[in-house]
């Protein structure tokens, strides 16, 4: 192996590969950054390219830009409230309060650490614990996916500050939204009122763009002045020193925030049914439930997205486990990434980590190599955008967004429906935020539906030997572990409500 | 509170406008078959990229381009298991041969008879070629305790309903191989629908399913993981496999698997529909391409527009009739 790794880098060294690389790394943030395109879609985009190009070359550029769509998602998160890619969704929850708040520069700075770490981190996970991880997979059933699930709904607690009830509204109002097209079990259409082109259902990116971003737009346009302000106080923030030794000393203080969420990417990264765009919710809601201050999440905490973004690089790597040692793509765009693989002669399996050794340590570093060309690449090009955009004028801002969330919604299909979609769920989102639902939670409710949905029903079927097939929810080892997460997750809101309300009763006193 | 509207306006009428283009049927006549092709054609793949489709696709887009001396853009319009899309190719696509489609068998059938009104009729997808298929093949973890495909057939037998058996998606080719081989053996199983092979190879090396019904290219992907395939639902033995039986062998005749190819609008002329074969016809020789899909375990197969049309209704007629002993199908 350590010779493998050897001859890796001395390949790696070659100027071609760097360049390929950083090529990869560059155009893989653009295409993360244009909500609509994610990174499975940048990915086939290549696919033809490589072919070109011998096997090294085509898996360090794939990899490289892979590593770089899924870091460019958080930009537009943070700048403009649209996750790129699934992947951000969290990142907007305080990533955007902040750039409100006029620290947008801290935030993409913020991100950018958290991405290299959780790239890195996924990528030392893959390389070394690899085959080790693989098993994992394996002990992870429908019973799991079911719960696992359930857990993400947990979150809605803490999304929903003010009211629990119309947390749950929300939440439920995503689930529905879930499950419109053809059921994933049972084959069934729902919901489509006769209406053929929504078989394909409501696609996650499409919700995403319109709950975050036309309300945002209309919030905009409706109040200009408080962008105006927002202007203001980047600039005096600027003024009372550098931003980047801050930032860096403020998110390196915490640096448990940056294990913990690497480390929860890397797992979900693992597992085949749930990739990036549960992971960094997950992380998000661990960081937010491992805060000192869990008060000021969604309200422009810096460690609310250094969490998800650290948490989703890390999912490349992590997602690479399965399929370079079963051949199972563990995340969408890995499977694109296993076409090449395959293309190129080679198969997922123990021997591509000895036999070819040297190919899969080239393209396992190029992921590394890649992850640490952000640090220059992002604190330029990231910069960059976060200054051009904060400075543009509202007028000219507000039409450019809503025209990258057309063409967005278009791309992820293809299709103008998608658009329309789009545009009348970012109006009813916008109405149902007055009235108190949160969009997040809406959100949550469509990305964990159907891991919700399929994982109670796979569940049910494939326990259908036992005398009560239901009774495998509750008996299976990870599932009791994931249940006994989910009564401390419900049981941590009303505990910490408690500890809240007694210290400021205390401080209360004082002050009496 | 104060909106500006002309933006919003803008955008929805954007959407308008969006919706409307890639309408309207207008097909011109012999004049342009002679000229076709000179610009651009649209090759759509109503799958996610990635997959099967996307990437033959992907693999033959340099020699289509070759042989049709114009560009090929591939390009990807998902949703219900390709129904969207479909139905768009049945009713709205121009038919002048600009935009093909990437279609598949059993699913063009499936669709409008199990699944309700999916907005076309398997009869509306004019195939201009069948370029390659995938068999059915039933596969055992290694630790299984079945050998063969007759011990499982004993077990099944022995324990009625019992046994699961996983595959990708239900109304597919995997659920259809499973029901071909219930009937054709007299026995009942549970069939357990996964997402796609992502989810359904851990759900059978876990140890979750008894056993999965997938295709020829999970059997060459898992071989390092020892599963066993305990028969292929061909005619002939698989040159990749020459030790595994096919299930006509053991006695149980089942023909299953899904077959890829490119379709055309319904209305499109039988002239281009033969340039668009001939092309496709050259580019499954192609010494490149032929080379990468035997890589990824793609069986070649080469039906012109009238065969793959007569191949359909016979599969057609197949899958009807297990779809009716099943009481699965809706029309």
């Amino acid at each position: 192996m350590f010779a493998s790794i050897g001859e890796a880098l001395g390949q790696l060294a070659s100027p071609t590969l760097l360049l390929l690389c950083l090529g990869g790394t560059v155009a893989g943030m653009a295409v993360g950054a244009t909500p609509g395109l994610s990174a499975t879609v940048g990915l086939a985009l290549l696919l033809p390219v490589t072919f070109t190009l011998d096997p090294a070359s085509g898996l360090v550029l794939m990899g490289a830009f892979y590593m770089g769509a899924i870091y460019g998602g958080s930009f537009t998160a943070i700048l403009v409230n649209a996750p790129g890619t699934p992947s951000s969704i969290a990142t907007t929850f305080d990533g955007f309060p902040m750039t409100r708040q006029g620290r947008s520069e801290q935030a993409i700075i913020g991100v950018t650490i958290a991405s290299v770490v959780g790239g890195v981190v996924g990528v030392v996970g893959l390389a070394t614990l690899g085959p080790l991880l693989a098993g994992v997979v394996l002990q992870f059933g429908p019973q799991e996916y079911f719960w696992l699930g359930i857990f993400g709904l947990t979150m809605i607690a803490g999304l929903a500050a003010r009211s629990l009830v119309k947390g749950f509204i929300a939440g439920f109002l995503g689930l529905l939204i879930s499950t419109i097209g053809i059921a994933p079990i049972g084959g069934e259409v729902r919901f489509t009122f006769g209406f053929q082109p929504l078989q394909g259902g409501v696609p996650l990116i499409v919700a995403l763009i319109g709950f975050f971003t036309i309300p945002t737009i209309i919030d905009m346009l409706a109040d200009p002045a408080a962008r105006q302000a927002s202007m203001m106080r980047e600039a005096e923030s600027r003024r009372q020193g550098p931003v980047l030794g801050r930032t860096l000393r403020d998110v390196f203080s915490r640096p448990v925030n940056l294990v913990r969420s690497s480390v929860i990417g890397t797992f979900v990264g693992i597992l085949p049914g749930a990739g990036g765009n549960v992971a960094n919710l997950i992380a998000y809601n661990e960081a937010r439930r491992a805060s000192r201050h869990p008060e000021r999440f969604g309200k422009g905490e810096i460690d609310g997205v250094v969490a998800p973004e650290a948490a989703n690089n890390a999912v490349v790597g992590g997602g690479l486990v399965p399929l370079l040692t079963l051949g199972i793509p563990g995340a969408p765009p890995d499977a694109v990434v296993y076409g090449v693989l395959l293309l190129h002669g080679l198969r997922p399996g123990a021997d591509l980590f000895t036999e070819q050794g040297a190919l899969t340590f080239t393209f396992i570093l190029a992921l590394a190599l890649a992850a640490l060309m952000m640090v220059p690449v992002g604190l330029l090009a990231g910069r960059g955008l976060q200054r051009a955009v904060v400075r543009t004028p509202t007028r000219y801002l507000a039409p450019t967004i809503m025209l990258l969330t057309v063409v967005g919604a278009y791309a992820v299909r293809n299709s103008a429906l998608d658009v329309v979609i789009m545009v009348a769920l970012g109006f009813a989102g916008y109405g149902l935020r007055r009235i108190g639902l949160p969009p997040p939670a809406i959100v949550l409710g469509v990305v964990l539906g159907p891991i919700i949905e399929t994982g109670f029903a796979q569940g049910l079927l494939t326990a259908t030997g036992q005398a009560h097939p239901w009774a495998s929810f509750f008996t299976r080892p990870i599932s009791v572990v994931i249940i006994v997460l989910i009564v401390l997750g419900i049981l941590w809101p009303i505990v910490s409500g408690r500890r809240a309300r007694a210290r400021s009763a205390d401080r209360e006193e004082v002050t009496r | 509170m104060r909106i500006r509207f002309p933006v919003l306006a803008l955008a929805a009428s954007a959407a308008v406008v969006l919706a409307g283009c890639g309408q309207g049927p207008a097909a011109e006549g012999g004049a342009a078959a002679k000229n076709y092709p000179n610009k651009q054609i649209q090759y759509v793949i109503p799958f996610d990229p990635g997959g099967e489709s996307d990437v033959t696709a992907r693999l033959q887009q340099k020699a289509l381009e070759r042989e049709l001396g114009q560009s090929v853009v591939v390009s990807n319009k998902p949703g219900g298991g390709g129904a969207v899309a479909w139905a768009e190719l049945a009713n709205q696509t121009r038919p002048d041969g600009y935009t093909i489609m990437g279609a598949n068998l059993p699913h063009i059938v499936l669709q409008p008879r199990a699944q309700g009104d999916p907005g076309y009729r398997t009869e509306d997808i004019k195939w201009a070629y069948l370029f390659e298929s995938t068999p059915g093949a039933l596969i055992v973890a290694k630790d299984s305790p079945y050998k063969t495909i007759d011990d499982f057939v004993k077990a099944a037998e022995e324990k009625p309903g019992k046994l699961t058996v996983g595959g990708s998606a239900k109304f597919s080719a995997n659920h259809m191989g499973m029901l071909a081989l219930n009937d054709a053996a007299g026995i009942k199983t549970t069939y357990v629908p996964f997402s796609g092979t992502a989810t359904v190879t851990p759900a059978l090396l876990g140890g979750e399913v008894d056993a999965i019904m997938s295709y020829n290219t999970a059997a060459l992907e898992l071989e390092d993981e020892g599963v066993r395939v305990l028969g292929f639902a061909t005619e002939e033995r698989l040159s990749q496999f020459p030790d595994v039986p096919t299930f006509r062998e053991s006695g149980y005749d089942v023909i299953n698997g899904a077959w890829r190819g490119v379709a055309v609008p319904p209305d499109t002329p039988d002239a281009i529909v033969d340039k668009i074969a001939a092309a496709f016809r050259k580019v499954n020789k192609d010494p490149e391409v032929v080379k990468k899909m035997e890589d990824l375990g793609f069986e070649i197969v080469d039906m012109g527009p009238e065969e793959a049309a007569k191949f359909t209704q016979e599969r057609a007629k197949v899958e009807g009739e297990l779809l009716d002993r099943f009481g699965l199908a809706k029309q």
